[in-house]
């Protein structure tokens, strides 16, 4: 990240005595403070608070008896955990790259001057205003072969159709993985649909003049100028993997067993149901280091890049 | 200890930060949300604001009283405690090894509670001879719901004997019926597993497995019997049990879809929502071999100390919980029973007038056990981890030996 | 690019056009059956929802569940319905939307417009911040409450969701003004403008989408919060999703899919309404940064 600092960025203007000058050199900094300073004491801090509660005989409460590694030994016991992260790796690989390719392709579609675009979108959004408190009970009905779409299509008179994955061990985590693309794909569709519209047409138009196809078009000039609105996508949705929770825990309890148990409602069960904060702690570090593992070469590398 | 004092803090600051509320009024956190129950706590808010006493409702409803649990975490670190918290089994003894709990004793002496209550239940009101809560009602799981119409037609009786009920339930499978309703959660699972491991080793087994947590117990051969009988129920759900709510079960016995649910007494109350009559249209006993035992979970309201000496309104309050009146009152609309033993039980319907008698037969002669399912046989991570297992085996990732093997390891790591 | 002109750079034949409308049929239906279903059980009578097909239509149409669900459900001991807690809700959301979307509107600019030494690395650990688990902030958070004495206080709540949401906010400015002509920002700056006098003349202005965006995300995730709302708010406090947690989570009762389903979407309405309105001014914004650009 060092390196990031030293990119020639700098607004290098020549050291003014003026002071009215100065003062302006240091707004823009004064402004930044208190956030910064919120994100050192209540992000940076609380990590730091965990990371130690994670060496120690934590349970019901924090407390604060020493007991080195035992709990990152019996975490790394736990069959639990194993299916946790296996489960997030499937979940949030497949989830981010369903959201995006889903996302950038009703983005492009919708600003082809679609008819009736104000009432399509709204349609696509609304999921991500629902909670999902009740929504996964919307959805555990309609993926449940009793009494959702497979009984239906059987009353239909399809009756070969079969969808019974949210009773299957292999399968559970795949029907999480619908749930979750359709509530935030049409919030990626926004961010994609405001990046298209923030390019310039007149780049677009000439390119078409030099006979560049639709396709070359997007390839070659519309998608790379999305690359801000990739990174924000990757963010949020990689943001909103990790953190999925109510999404599991309505949907799925984390079955059938424990087969779509994710490293957040582990956390949560050892923290807070199972009395084991001192294991809930060292996941919760675990996690954090491989979200770190990831996220800072990309961060890195987009940072570095633009500008 | 260190964390003492810390809690001491938060309660010294709590004084102050509540200093500006009216004494008098208690604030209770609960997860009695739902129309009957909630409405069955509004009797003890009626109670109370007519000795002039206010009620401040802190209702956290979730995973059975997980989310409220949570939250009562952050008051207490915030040293904002409410007056008084419901709940189950352990988590009242974990409180009170914290410090954080309020001493009853001058009122249950008063009262006479020690001679009321069952001892079973008083493991977790009573902690080194202080009173710290306030148990509400006694809910037995160890039930089994039949429609009765379904086992007539079949020509089946109550089961009473292991052997019965194979035989009932292959019966019922040959009918083309659903045998068994069941809903793949984690705790329903461990539900039935309390009732199957009491049947199958009888008291003692399931006192030293669940209670004493003996290796030797958790790792025989018996435990192994017992994972092959839940492997027998699982052979008789429908294929959609997993993940399915209780009630939903409880309705595909109340449709006649199938013929039995094994579920605590909280199930009646589905029934009689549907407008069924207990005895005529619908039956409940039992798990078979298990007429003798009750396994229980109790509600209770612990009481947080709020300072010092305890308040006037705790005091009233927990003297308001444990009154015959509202005990009968509470308990008829919950399905449960009361949680003193003396209570006339004149306004309960069969099954609850059943449910009195086995409990009351049980607490005399030692029967009554906490449901390890629920949370009053062993500490929350223990429990957890044998859900765990319990539920692995039942979705087929175990076979039976397997998960004998990994039921020890799992409770050997969660203690 | 204005969204009314009709020389689009991409042209289609009419083949390809019903083809992609084909395509955003299909998924607004995907994406309303969900909704439907929600919609159609919460005018049904109980018996209907747990009887029968959960896709009919009800036979028999009641509006008892939606009536229920505003004001006479059973949310704690009393009969109140989700109606009293809509307004504790507003009053923490409307003023944590409002402070988050500008400190990330600053931040951004500030970042983008008036880089300085180590802005990156700010900048990526605000980014980070976004990825902490809540659950386990939850202790320490609720120690420091206490200690400040916000504990149990709607200021509280509005603090934690602030702290919370700075990071998203700061993440959408700054790739939105990433994009902005910096000439624009330099010309002002020759012209004698001040830091604050070119945020609200020049960069404001043009932000109309990604406000909304940012809004719409806040509004949302601060709306739909659950764990921080029940952790942090006292018994007058509690926001709506607590209500309607408590309305859907009966432990041991009847479950009224019905009412758990209108109350749902009775929760849901000022983000649907946020959604709605917001999704005009996010075109207008569109439009009026075109103009500039």
């Amino acid at each position: 990240m060092t390196a990031t600092s030293q990119a020639p960025v700098a607004r290098a203007q020549g050291p003014r005595p003026d002071f009215r000058t100065r003062l302006q050199e240091w707004i823009p900094k004064l402004v930044l403070s208190p956030s910064v300073a919120l994100i050192f004491v209540f992000v940076y801090g609380f990590i730091l608070f965990t990371l130690y509660l994670s060496f120690t005989d934590s349970r019901i409460l924090p407390s604060y008896g020493w007991v080195g590694f035992e709990n990152y030994d019996k975490l790394f016991r736990l069959s639990h955990w194993t299916i946790s992260v296996t489960n997030l790796a499937i979940f949030a690989s497949l989830y981010i790259v369903i959201c995006t390719l889903v996302g950038l392709f009703l983005a492009i579609f919708l600003d082809q001057k679609i008819k009736g675009e104000g009432f399509i979108r709204p349609i696509y959004l609304y999921p991500m205003a629902l909670s999902f408190i009740v929504t996964g009970t919307a959805w555990k009905w309609l993926l449940d072969p009793g009494i959702g779409l497979e009984n239906t299509m059987h009353l239909w008179g399809w009756t070969s159709f079969q969808f019974d994955w949210i009773k299957n061990r292999d399968y559970a985590i795949y029907t999480v993985v619908l749930a979750a693309v359709w509530q935030s794909s049409g919030f990626t569709m926004a961010m994609f649909l405001a990046g298209l519209r923030g390019i310039d047409n007149e780049i677009l138009k000439a390119a078409q003049m030099d006979g560049a196809s639709n396709w070359q078009l997007y390839r070659r000039i519309i998608i790379p100028q999305l690359r801000p609105a990739f990174l924000s996508a990757f963010v949020i949705l990689s943001h909103l993997a990790i953190k999925s929770y109510d999404l599991v825990i309505a949907l799925t309890g984390g079955g059938p067993g424990r087969a779509t148990e994710l490293p957040a409602t582990f956390m949560y069960s050892y923290t807070f149901t199972r009395n084991q904060m001192g294991i809930g702690a060292s996941s919760a570090v675990i996690m954090l280091m491989t979200i770190a593992a990831i996220m800072v070469p990309y961060l890195y590398a987009e940072l570095k890049e633009r500008k | 200890m260190k964390l003492n004092k810390y809690l001491k803090a938060s309660v010294a600051a709590l004084a102050i930060s509540t200093g500006a509320a009216q004494a008098a009024d208690v604030e209770v956190l609960h997860w009695w949300t739902s129309g009957g129950e909630a409405a069955a706590l509004n009797v003890l808010k009626g109670d109370l604001e007519g000795q002039g006493i206010g009620w401040q409702d802190m209702p956290v409803a979730g995973g059975g009283g997980e989310a409220a649990m949570t939250v009562l975490r952050a008051r207490v670190t915030a040293g904002n405690a409410p007056t008084a918290v419901q709940m189950l089994g352990f988590d009242i003894l974990d409180w009170a090894d914290q410090d954080a709990l309020a001493d009853l004793n001058e009122t249950a002496a008063k009262e006479g509670w020690d001679d009321v209550v069952p001892d079973a239940l008083k493991a977790f009101a009573k902690v080194d001879g202080k009173w710290v809560s306030a148990p509400v009602n006694v809910h037995s799981t160890n039930w089994v719901w039949a429609n009765k119409a379904v086992l007539d037609a079949n020509g089946i009786a109550a089961p009473e004997t292991w052997e019965d009920f194979v035989a009932a339930v292959e019966a019922l499978s040959a009918a083309g019926l659903t045998p068994i309703a069941h809903g793949g959660q984690a705790w329903q699972d461990a539900t039935i597993f309390d009732a199957v491991v009491m049947s199958t080793g009888g008291p003692d087994f399931y006192k030293s497995a669940f209670i004493d947590l003996d290796a030797e117990a958790l790792g025989s051969d018996t435990m192994k019997e017992a994972f092959d009988r839940m492997a027998f129920i699982r052979a008789n759900v429908d294929d959609n049990f997993s993940g399915r709510d209780w009630n939903l079960a409880t309705a595909m016995v109340i449709n006649g879809e199938a013929g039995f649910q094994m579920m605590g007494d909280w199930a009646k109350g589905e029934f009689l929502n549907a407008g069924k009559v207990p005895g005529e249209d619908f039956l409940c006993f039992r798990f078979p071999g298990t007429q003798e035992q009750v396994t229980f979970n109790a509600d209770q309201f612990a009481l947080f100390k709020q300072g010092d000496a305890v308040g006037a309104e705790q005091a009233a309050l927990a003297s308001a919980i444990l009154s015959p009146s509202f005990q009968s009152a509470f308990n008829v609309v919950k399905g449960s029973v009361p949680a003193r033993t003396d209570v006339s039980d004149e306004a309960f319907d069969d099954c609850g007038k059943k449910g009195m008698a086995d409990l009351a037969a049980a607490a005399s002669s030692g029967n009554l056990f906490g449901s390890m399912a629920h949370g009053h046989a062993a500490p929350a991570s223990v429990k957890n981890a044998i859900y765990d297992v319990v539920t692995a085996h039942f979705n087929g990732e175990y076979d039976s030996e397997t998960a004998v093997d990994e039921l020890v390891t799992a409770v050997e790591i969660a203690q | 690019m204005s969204v009314a002109s009709s020389d689009s750079a991409v042209r289609m034949s009419r083949f390809t056009r019903t083809l992609i409308y084909l395509f955003l049929l299909l998924f607004a239906l995907f994406y309303l059956l969900p909704l439907f279903v929600m919609v159609v059980n919460s005018l049904k009578p109980l018996s209907e929802i747990t009887g029968g097909n959960m896709m009919a239509l009800p036979q028999v149409w009641t509006i008892e569940p939606w009536l229920a669900a505003w004001s006479t459900a059973q949310i704690g001991v009393e009969p109140t319905g989700l109606r009293p807690y809509f307004w504790n809700s507003i009053k923490m959301v409307v003023p944590a939307v409002a402070i988050s979307t500008i400190l990330g509107a600053l931040n951004g600019y500030v970042l983008t417009k008036w880089s300085f030494r180590g802005d990156k690395i700010l900048y990526g650990l605000m980014l980070f911040a976004c990825f902490i688990p809540f659950q386990m902030v939850l202790i320490p958070m609720a120690r420091v409450l206490g200690v400040t004495g916000l504990a149990g206080s709607t200021p509280g709540l509005i603090l934690v969701h602030v702290v919370y949401g700075i990071g998203f906010s700061t993440l959408y400015f700054r790739n939105y003004y990433a994009a902005f002509p910096t000439e624009l920002v330099r010309a002002a700056q020759i012209d004698g403008a001040g830091f604050f006098r070119i945020f609200w003349r020049i960069m404001l202005p043009s932000s109309g989408p990604i406000i909304v965006v940012c809004v719409i995300w806040q509004f949302t995730n601060i709306w739909n919060d659950f764990l921080f709302g029940a952790s942090f708010a006292d018994f007058d406090s509690q926001p709506m999703t607590v209500a309607l947690n408590n309305l859907v989570q009966s432990s041991t009762g009847v479950k009224e899919y019905n009412v758990h389903f209108a109350g749902a979407i009775l929760a849901a309405l000022p983000t649907l309404l946020v959604y709605i309105v917001a999704g005009r001014y996010f075109v207008r914004g569109l439009m009026a940064g075109s103009v500039k650009g």
